[in-house]
């Protein structure tokens, strides 16, 4: 056993709302710059749809994840380590930004500069990409809520595979039946084949938290990255030429902040918290031949936190204590492993996804509310999660490689829940047939309503911070490991080298935080806005 | 004058060859990239870079063998003047036309297509100016000499370049070499020396341990690093 740690999320899907504030606030935070103007490292797609970038899905088109070879030993679907390096001067399988949208922005100033006229003046779209004027026909989100779905509905990759598995019958009826929204960030996946693309060695899984980054210094541009990733979730910076992606805010989750996707997230769906894993079984289990059977195997590779020998093997690997009682409360490993409720994105990509939904049950109890029936009875429930067959394949599709079951048994659960805790609501006696219907107790359900419906803020992000992690090690050592200059680009590294400090880069002017905290504060709670008459003004007073 | 280019200027050449490297390790590895444009324009490029990159390729292996295995060693081999000639001929031009061909369409595509025009620095520019020049007239020289064994350049340019590792640079074996090779090994000298200033400091990072190494890398946070590093150079500071 060789036990590590994954910072993982689970996003609840009945909750998402589709406003698109984690993917602004991401955007805002992370991508506002030039030459990742078309990047969202979060994005929200309305399902059924082609998603972003159109079509990311269609792996016999951009050949991304693992797959078997005949051995039935894993290997990258857009080939080997050979065929990447004879490859390497082109890669036919690189998405254009066109795949993705051209990003554009307005000439506003033609709003207060056109000479006058008798026409109004308007902001032509002009694009960021040769700066001329141009049409809009296509964005990160253009077919938000399905707009556009008789139109392109039926390009959706996992529209096009439902129907081949329930023949003629959901014809044209996805648009009408359902739809739902995904929010979508790198998965940081157990087994990312977007690192074991990467010809520099430039890509690498954190082993403290699981975080997948992409080593700027030492990326050269290949992009064989933005292929290997099956969720086109690693882009290509076409001003720098390096690849960038979803960094899962390691700088807030070091310090016990949980990313600014959920931090800001309306609906509050997203849970945060440590996953305990197996990483000698992380290869088999993503070898498993039959693709239904990923998801099991995935679920076996995940540590139990509270069997005391995982616990004991765990701290012989260094993983700090803090970390394991992070991850016995952690509200993703109870989504996932405990309740079952949660399914990963994509398994039969084989990357071991760390990203995990749990399926929306809103669509089936909408269309039961609209055909009369009450929605929230567990009867009717139970049977309609089986008639309305279209959104449970489709779900199937997405979260378990096209296996009814795992999808089923989540939504009943979720079913369940809602008829029990309705009971509760109205005053009923609970009937115990429905939590024992899905394999649950009363006690458990309420649980689970717990961390699905109310959970706090400190309830859903359950993040041990790195610092406390590392605190021991610090405390035991008197002397630094190393020597303290000889970080990256600091003095120890051979000084300053022969061109000078200041040859090849700027140096920040440092400014000490707390200075900054005090300015901050006695401008907030000063009524004049100029420190120095602040500082004036309270001398006076001592006079 | 023949001192200076065939004396000074390629240990110059070196010289800016090494130094430029060491400062692109150095101070600027956040700008040691290929700056792919394929993700604006995939069709062509998908034809043309593989062509021109292994036609340059061979070419470049052409030209070590060329100018860094002496005659003796064909000779002993059995390999006649004038079979060598041949194969130096028909292969070094089969390959010279397919890189020709390649780096003429990626020009063409550079030029026509408008973001990635606007993605080309002047350094791009003057880069494949040279780039363009030296290709060009390698070919020019090859071709105009190609009658009977052609020039025999193992006897004058490839000695003079194996002096150069000596130290003791034969600057009188370059004396009545033509003049197009002449000004072929110059603007190569220039193009060798501008490669770790351009885009093209990314033949120097071709990654063959990726044959080697295991296919997922895990690393470790640095625990010396504390707080941000200095900024470096190509990064830009936030909110600009």
């Amino acid at each position: 056993m060789r036990p590590m740690a994954q910072i993982a999320m689970v996003m609840n899907l009945d909750k998402c709302i589709g406003c698109h504030t984690c993917s602004v606030t991401c955007k805002q935070a992370w991508t506002n710059r030039r030459g990742m103007e078309y990047v969202w490292f979060n994005n929200v797609e309305t399902r059924p749809g082609q998603g972003y970038p159109r079509r990311y899905e269609d792996q016999e088109r951009w050949r991304g994840g693992w797959e078997l070879n005949r051995r039935g030993a894993l290997k990258l679907k857009a080939g080997g380590r050979i065929r990447k390096l004879a490859g390497i001067f082109s890669n036919p399988e690189l998405p254009e930004i066109k795949d993705y949208y051209e990003p554009w922005t307005y000439d506003y100033r033609n709003l207060t500069d056109a000479p006058l006229g008798d026409d109004f003046p308007v902001a032509e779209p002009i694009s960021q990409l040769d700066g001329k004027p141009m049409k809009i026909e296509w964005s990160a989100n253009w077919d938000d809520n399905l707009a556009g779905a008789p139109a392109h509905g039926d390009l959706d990759p996992m529209v096009e595979r439902a129907r081949k598995q329930a023949s003629d019958k959901v014809r044209f009826e996805f648009e009408q039946s359902f739809m739902f929204y995904l929010p979508r960030i790198c998965e940081h996946c157990l087994n990312p084949s977007c690192v074991a693309s990467c010809p520099s060695g430039a890509m690498y899984k954190r082993a403290e938290d699981g975080i997948v980054l992409v080593d700027q210094d030492r990326c050269r541009g290949w992009r064989m990255c933005v292929t290997g990733c099956p969720y086109k979730k690693v882009y290509f910076n076409h001003r720098t030429g390096k690849a960038e992606k979803c960094t899962m805010c390691y700088p807030r989750v070091e310090v016990g902040l949980p990313t600014v996707c959920s931090e800001t997230c309306v609906g509050r769906l997203r849970y945060l918290g440590v996953m305990l894993y197996d990483a000698d079984k992380v290869t088999a289990a993503a070898s498993v031949r039959d693709e239904r059977a990923l998801y099991e195997a995935q679920l076996d590779v995940f540590l139990d936190p509270e069997d005391s020998r995982v616990r004991q093997e765990c701290e012989e690997a260094g993983i700090p204590y803090d970390w394991l009682e992070a991850a016995r409360r952690s509200p993703v490993h109870a989504l996932i492993s405990r309740y079952r409720v949660a399914l990963p994105l994509h398994p039969e990509y084989r990357t071991m996804p760390m990203v995990w939904y749990i399926p929306p049950l809103s669509p089936v109890v909408d269309a039961l509310t609209e055909t009369g029936h009450d929605g929230e009875d567990a009867g009717n429930l139970f049977g309609a999660i089986d008639s309305l067959r279209i959104p449970l394949e489709y779900l199937a599709e997405l979260f378990t490689a096209g296996d009814l079951g795992p999808v089923r048994s989540s939504l009943e659960k979720l079913a369940a829940m809602r008829s029990h805790m309705r009971a509760i609501n109205l005053g009923e006696e609970p009937d115990p047939s429905v939590p024992a219907a899905v394999g649950m107790g009363a006690y458990e359900i309420e649980q689970m309503y717990r961390l699905l419906a109310i959970a706090k803020y400190e309830d859903r992000y359950v993040i041990p911070t790195a610092a406390i992690g590392d605190a021991r090690r610090l405390e035991e050592s008197a002397l630094p490991q190393g020597c303290s200059l000889d970080f990256d680009g600091g003095p120890g590294m051979g000084g300053d080298g022969p061109f000078g400090r200041d040859s090849g880069r700027k140096l920040l002017p440092l400014v000490p935080v707390e200075e900054n905290f005090h300015i901050l504060r006695g401008r907030q709670t000063a009524d004049d806005t100029d420190p120095a008459a602040v500082t004036h003004t309270s001398d006076a007073e001592e006079a | 004058m023949t001192t200076l280019l065939w004396g000074v200027l390629p240990y110059v050449t070196f010289a800016l060859l090494v130094a430029g490297l060491v400062w692109r390790h150095r101070y600027d590895r956040f700008g040691w990239t290929t700056r792919s444009s394929q993700v604006h324009e995939s069709r062509l490029l998908n034809i043309a870079s593989p062509a021109f990159h292994y036609g340059i390729l061979f070419v470049l292996a052409g030209h070590v063998v060329r100018l860094f295995v002496p005659e003796s060693w064909t000779d002993a081999v059995g390999v006649s003047e004038h079979t060598y000639h041949l194969f130096s001929l028909y292969g070094g031009t089969a390959a010279g036309l397919l890189t020709v061909a390649g780096i003429a369409l990626l020009v063409y595509r550079r030029r026509t297509n408008a973001p990635v025009f606007r993605a080309t620095t002047v350094n791009d520019k003057i880069m494949y100016v040279v780039l363009l020049a030296a290709i060009v007239m390698g070919m020019v020289a090859k071709l105009a000499h190609a009658s009977g064994d052609g020039y025999d350049y193992r006897q004058s340019i490839a000695v003079w370049a194996r002096s150069l590792f000596t130290l003791r640079p034969d600057i009188d074996r370059m004396t009545g070499v033509p003049v197009l090779y002449e000004i072929h090994a110059v603007i190569g000298m220039v193009l060798i020396a501008l490669v770790p200033y351009t885009r093209l400091v990314h033949m120097f990072s071709a990654p063959v341990q990726y044959l080697f190494r295991p296919y997922v890398v895990y690393r470790s946070r640095d625990l010396e690093q504390l707080g941000p590093r200095p900024e470096r150079r190509g990064w830009e500071k936030a909110g600009s």
